[in-house]
């Protein structure tokens, strides 16, 4: 999000290239003005996908958070609530991996079922962006005119504010629950895709197919989410995989600030936050590992993210 | 060009206007009234009726947000409710403070970025640019507070050779101030790093196929002076705009890092301004980044402009 955050994946959404393969290809009603984006999205392309190391990478790091967040609580070895006080602040040891912290919880158990509540609701939140930000970039590119210099100036309006400080406006004004976490960070995800669409459907609006299918009479809607949509939707899946990383950046980042998940809850940002006193004290243990559980939840994402985008805009 | 500038400069009032009226209405959706939020669920009805009479919290929608609007057009931010003094002479040191910390980091991650963009462009597809290019898809996508954590861990904690608080204290000598601002600006560079020399990288490619250079490789320029003069020359002028479109980012990471080395920056004012429920003072910091952001891409679009004859001439691109 210029504006909020860097955002690789909004760069040239759909490029010029002669497509390489052709294998499956939908084709649009006029023919070939619809392969060069449609091929994009092939079974050839995805297979890829398949031989790239870091797509590999970052698919089983995620995957194994995944488990962490379903099955969290019968592979943690302990309670992540249960206070042992006699065994507060303890260094990792065989009966605590990952040490205990200042209520005498033990760590390794709360990074375990920390997955949870962020596995919830990044790809909720991302989800609700994608498709309000879809409906509203095809709108603004398709009907153009005053509608999209309202809505462009709205957009920038808006992105020109960091996420973290918007969603303060927000989660003041509406409160921290796990609903309007996740509608907050969704509706502020929404200008960006809508803007990433746009220019995906500004490039789309002046081929053939789309100016043919209007004058076989079919409706603006029909238009937009019927020959339109198809074949931006690469666009959408790369904005979709970037977005969710950046998702998962917000949710910690309010957590951590305090206006996220709340305490006693196990999660990893709210627990650095609680805890990142202890450093000085030496406790780091406490706070290091809920954070490279972060760093490896976020980075796997944007692995993931950047080999999508490399296969369908190769 | 002025034509141009002054197209700029309109759409930059409009979204500021747009940017006043999104936030005012934000600080309207909040439940129960302020004179309530302050004095807490005991205060008489009466004392609360007579705070949100003086705080003109009783007043219609629209005279408030035209009130708030006046005042911010005068200098005046309002009242804060969390220290029951005027707004504005808490903004001034508190930017001052960001910027320093901005600056620092900026001052750092511009260079870095650039070389190492520049860098994996040279060697593109070889393993100093793989290295290179997921080693900043990484940092970049990990957030501050964490990168800021392991930094402390390793620098304060462990090698104990910088201090992990940001603020030197009053009077300290510029290069303890300095001192003081190094760990905390490293989790904004690695933010930063990243993105930087990913668009530095795309910039060069694009320069490197191009047909000038090939023309002057044909022609038998040694390859060093390629690179410096037809090569950097095109790919680091969009550069320049990316890196100016990141201070609006570069704020919100503030928040974070100036929260975590307990820095007294803009960030910090509205974090504790959020934790109060504190609207007005978080009205005007916000509103106070929104500005930073537009004047930041103004800015960014004028130097473009100067830098890129090409531009000048269709008024914008």
């Amino acid at each position: 999000m210029s504006g909020s955050m860097p955002q690789p994946g909004a760069a040239s959404p759909v490029d010029p290239v002669a497509p390489i393969d052709r294998t499956g290809g939908y084709l649009g009603p006029t023919g070939a003005a619809a392969v060069g984006a449609a091929s994009r999205a092939t079974p050839a392309r995805w297979r890829l996908l398949l031989r790239k190391a870091t797509f590999w990478i970052g698919a089983s790091v995620v995957l194994f958070w995944v488990v962490c967040a379903v099955f969290g609580h019968a592979i943690a070895p302990y309670n992540p609530l249960e206070q042992q006080l006699l065994v507060n602040n303890q260094p990792p040891s065989g009966a605590h991996w990952f040490g205990t912290d200042p209520l005498g919880r033990d760590v390794l158990s709360r990074v375990i079922t920390g997955a949870r509540d962020i596995l919830i609701i990044t790809p909720l939140a991302t989800i609700l962006a994608t498709v309000l930000g879809t409906a509203l970039g095809l709108a603004m590119g398709y009907i153009g005119g005053w509608f999209d210099t309202v809505s462009s100036r709205i957009v920038e309006a808006i992105l020109s504010l960091p996420f973290v400080v918007i969603a303060f406006l927000f989660v003041v004004a509406v409160g921290t629950s796990l609903l309007s976490i996740t509608v907050i960070i969704g509706l502020v995800f929404t200008p960006l895709i809508a803007r990433t669409v746009r220019t995906a459907v500004l490039v789309e609006r002046h081929q053939d197919y789309v100016s043919a299918s209007r004058l076989l009479g079919e409706g603006p809607a029909r238009v937009m989410f019927g020959e339109i949509l198809p074949n931006v939707l690469p666009a959408i899946v790369v904005e979709f995989t970037v977005r969710l990383g950046y998702a998962v950046f917000a949710v910690v980042t309010l957590s951590f600030l305090g206006f996220g998940i709340q305490p006693p809850t196990p999660d990893w940002g709210s627990d650095i936050a609680a805890n990142y006193s202890g450093l000085l004290a030496g406790y780091w243990w406490q706070t290091l590992f809920p954070a490279l559980a972060i760093a490896t939840l976020v980075t796997a994402v944007a692995l993931i993210a950047d080999s999508i985008e490399q296969v369908l805009n190769a | 060009m002025a034509v141009f500038l002054l197209k700029r400069l309109g759409f930059m009032i409009l979204t500021l206007f747009l940017l006043s009226l999104l936030i005012f209405f934000a600080g309207q959706i909040v439940p129960g009234d302020p004179g309530r939020a302050v004095l807490g669920p005991f205060a008489a009805n009466s004392a609360v009726q007579a705070l949100d009479h003086s705080l003109g919290a009783d007043q219609p929608l629209l005279t408030r947000y035209l009130h708030w609007l006046g005042g911010l057009l005068h200098g005046n931010f309002g009242i804060s409710y969390q220290y029951q003094s005027a707004v504005a002479p808490f903004i001034r040191p508190a930017l001052v403070n960001s910027i320093k910390l901005a600056v620092l980091a900026f001052v750092i991650v511009v260079p870095l970025g650039i070389i190492g963009g520049v860098i994996a462009a040279l060697y593109e597809g070889r393993a100093a640019d793989r290295v290179i290019s997921v080693t900043g898809l990484s940092l970049s996508s990990v957030p501050e507070f964490v990168s800021g954590i392991v930094v402390i861990v390793i620098f304060g904690v462990t090698l104990k050779v910088l201090p992990v608080t940001a603020s030197a204290g009053a009077n300290a000598s510029a290069f303890s101030q300095f001192r003081h601002l190094i760990l905390p600006a490293i989790p904004l560079v690695l933010v930063l790093f990243g993105y930087i020399a990913r668009m530095a990288r795309a910039g060069t490619i694009e320069a490197l196929n191009s047909d000038y250079t090939r023309t002057a490789v044909l022609k038998g320029l040694p390859e060093a002076t390629v690179i410096r003069r037809h090569v950097l020359r095109n790919s680091l002028l969009p550069t320049i705009t990316v890196i100016a479109t990141q201070t609006g980012y570069l704020i919100g990471g503030l928040v974070v890092v100036e929260v975590l080395f307990n820095y007294q920056g803009l960030g910090n004012l509205i974090y504790k301004a959020a934790q109060h429920h504190d609207f007005v003072m978080l009205e005007a910091g916000v509103l106070i980044i929104g500005v930073v952001y537009v004047v930041a891409t103004l800015i960014a679009d004028v130097l473009l402009t100067l830098l890129n004859p090409r531009l000048r001439i269709g008024g914008t691109q």
